[in-house]
């Protein structure tokens, strides 16, 4: 048995999904977490991010970290994706779905429409190449004022609407990620496995419910 | 009662294959689905006519020989039956009924409704096995075994590898085949010394016989005649990561 029967047997080349799957999915709750720091108000948000920012070296090693699981998990995800596509070349004339939901079926399109959206994420909020100009919401000096950026977006409906968009793929997506991931792990039986399925969802609605609270409460004018 | 069959009529392995009108008049109710074909048959024959192909045996449901998809369920709309147990009391008079061979690159149709299943056999030979090299038959309760392994071995045993997990899996992957096969060796004492390469060995075939990969769709359940559970495929998954310190770089 050698190594590199990691990327030759099924449950080798799935295991990296599930890792990278769930180091995403933990970073998608602790994001959330951090991001609610906006309803504390301007002070509270701005000193969040000026916390972050001081971590340094630790930040970069959290970004490549995250980065890298990125990488995995769309790389895999791409692959495994062709490879059952060539495993069924044909369906059946007359379909009868028994057991499999919306969100499984269509993991792939959830995947990329996500992976889109933090791309642009990452441009807007992040990079701040797109959307509004800088000079809106930061001083003289440079200095960004995070939670006037946010507030100023979200007063947006374009935006409102793309963020909406976004965040249905990461439901979507989650709904059937974090008990595939638990099922991948070898973390599940019989009795779990319903539990799992039901506490997935529910996981991924409260991710869903949280993160859109931001652009929408912000949009109807309780963020200000 | 009469019912409209589509049927998957396919000449040899290279034919494209295409869908078949047939009339299946007179059925009764007490017939089994493979029995109403048998009259089909019959017909066909009477008119100089080329029979539907399709596999069984026992026609028991244990042997898990019949592999046709019924109305794009594989084994029909009844839960925990073979195709050859499904009895024509399940449809109604008028019914249309659309008839199938399992789908996937790695059973590939040979004709009609019979495709060539080997690629499991051979995930099988890779390590769904206990060597016993040499010894007389050991005595019945020399080695002992809890209760609920041996029920567990058991319940993965009842694998009759007739495919249609395969078939249901939208991703063709035999992941519940192999973890049946996994499972039953892996919960009693005499399939441990071999357990870790068995389990490398049969998740490396399944790829390389063309099945796919496992996306927790649980078609396959839902599908099985014998209701092998997907927690056996969490139990695979676990015997792989059990096995993952003993991989060796070269």
């Amino acid at each position: 048995m050698q190594l590199m029967n990691l990327f030759r047997s099924s449950v080798g080349r799935k295991l990296f999904m599930a890792c990278s799957g769930l180091m995403l999915a933990g970073f998608v709750a602790a994001h959330l977490l951090g991001n609610t720091t906006l309803f504390a108000g301007s002070a509270a948000i701005n000193a969040y991010a000026e916390q972050l920012h001081k971590l340094g070296p630790v930040l970069w090693i959290f970004r490549l970290g995250l980065l890298g699981a990125l990488l995995v998990h769309v790389t895999f995800g791409i692959w495994l994706t062709l490879q059952n596509r060539a495993a069924k070349p044909m369906g059946y004339a007359k379909k009868a779905v028994q057991s499999t939901t919306l969100a499984a079926e269509t993991m792939i399109y959830s995947g990329l429409a996500l992976l889109a959206f933090v791309v642009y994420h990452l441009l807007h909020f992040t990079l701040r190449k797109v959307g509004l100009e800088t000079s809106l919401f930061s001083d003289a000096a440079g200095q960004v004022d995070v939670f006037r950026m946010i507030v100023l977006s979200f007063k947006q409906w374009p935006l409102v609407l793309l963020y909406t968009g976004g965040l249905a793929a990461l439901f979507l997506h989650l709904s059937h990620g974090i008990s595939s991931t638990f099922q991948t792990l070898g973390a599940c039986n019989e009795q779990l496995l319903p539990l799992l399925r039901r506490a997935g969802l529910v996981a991924a609605l409260a991710l869903l419910a949280g993160y859109l609270s931001i652009p929408l409460l912000t949009y109807f004018g309780l963020v200000s | 009662m009469n019912l409209t069959l589509h049927v998957w009529r396919q000449q040899g392995p290279d034919d494209k294959g295409q869908l078949e009108r047939h009339q299946a008049t007179d059925v009764s109710p007490d017939m089994s689905f493979l029995e109403m074909l048998d009259e089909v048959n019959e017909a066909l024959i009477k008119e100089g006519r080329e029979p539907i192909v399709f596999d069984h045996d026992c026609r028991e449901g244990i042997c898990g020989t019949c592999s046709q998809v019924i109305n794009g369920q594989p084994h029909g709309p009844q839960a925990e039956t073979t195709v050859c147990q499904l009895h024509m009391r399940q449809f109604k008079d008028g019914d249309e009924i659309y008839i199938e061979p399992w789908r996937a690159r790695a059973f590939p149709v040979l004709k009609d409704l019979i495709v060539d299943r080997t690629a499991m056999d051979r995930i099988v030979e890779a390590g769904g096995y206990v060597s016993v090299s040499t010894g007389g038959v050991p005595d019945a309760n020399a080695i002992l075994i809890p209760k609920d392994d041996a029920d567990t071995a058991m319940d993965a045993a009842e694998c009759i590898g007739c495919g249609a997990c395969v078939a249901a899996c939208p991703n063709g992957s035999a992941m519940l085949f192999v973890s049946a096969k996994v499972g039953q060796l892996a919960k009693l004492p005499q399939g441990r010394p071999e357990a870790a390469s068995r389990v490398c060995a049969m998740t490396e075939t399944m790829l390389n016989e063309g099945f796919g990969n496992c996306s927790n769709h649980y078609e396959c359940e839902a599908s099985c005649p014998k209701g092998i559970s997907v927690k056996f495929i969490a139990m695979l998954n676990r015997e792989y990561l059990k096995a993952l310190p003993k991989l060796k770089i070269k």
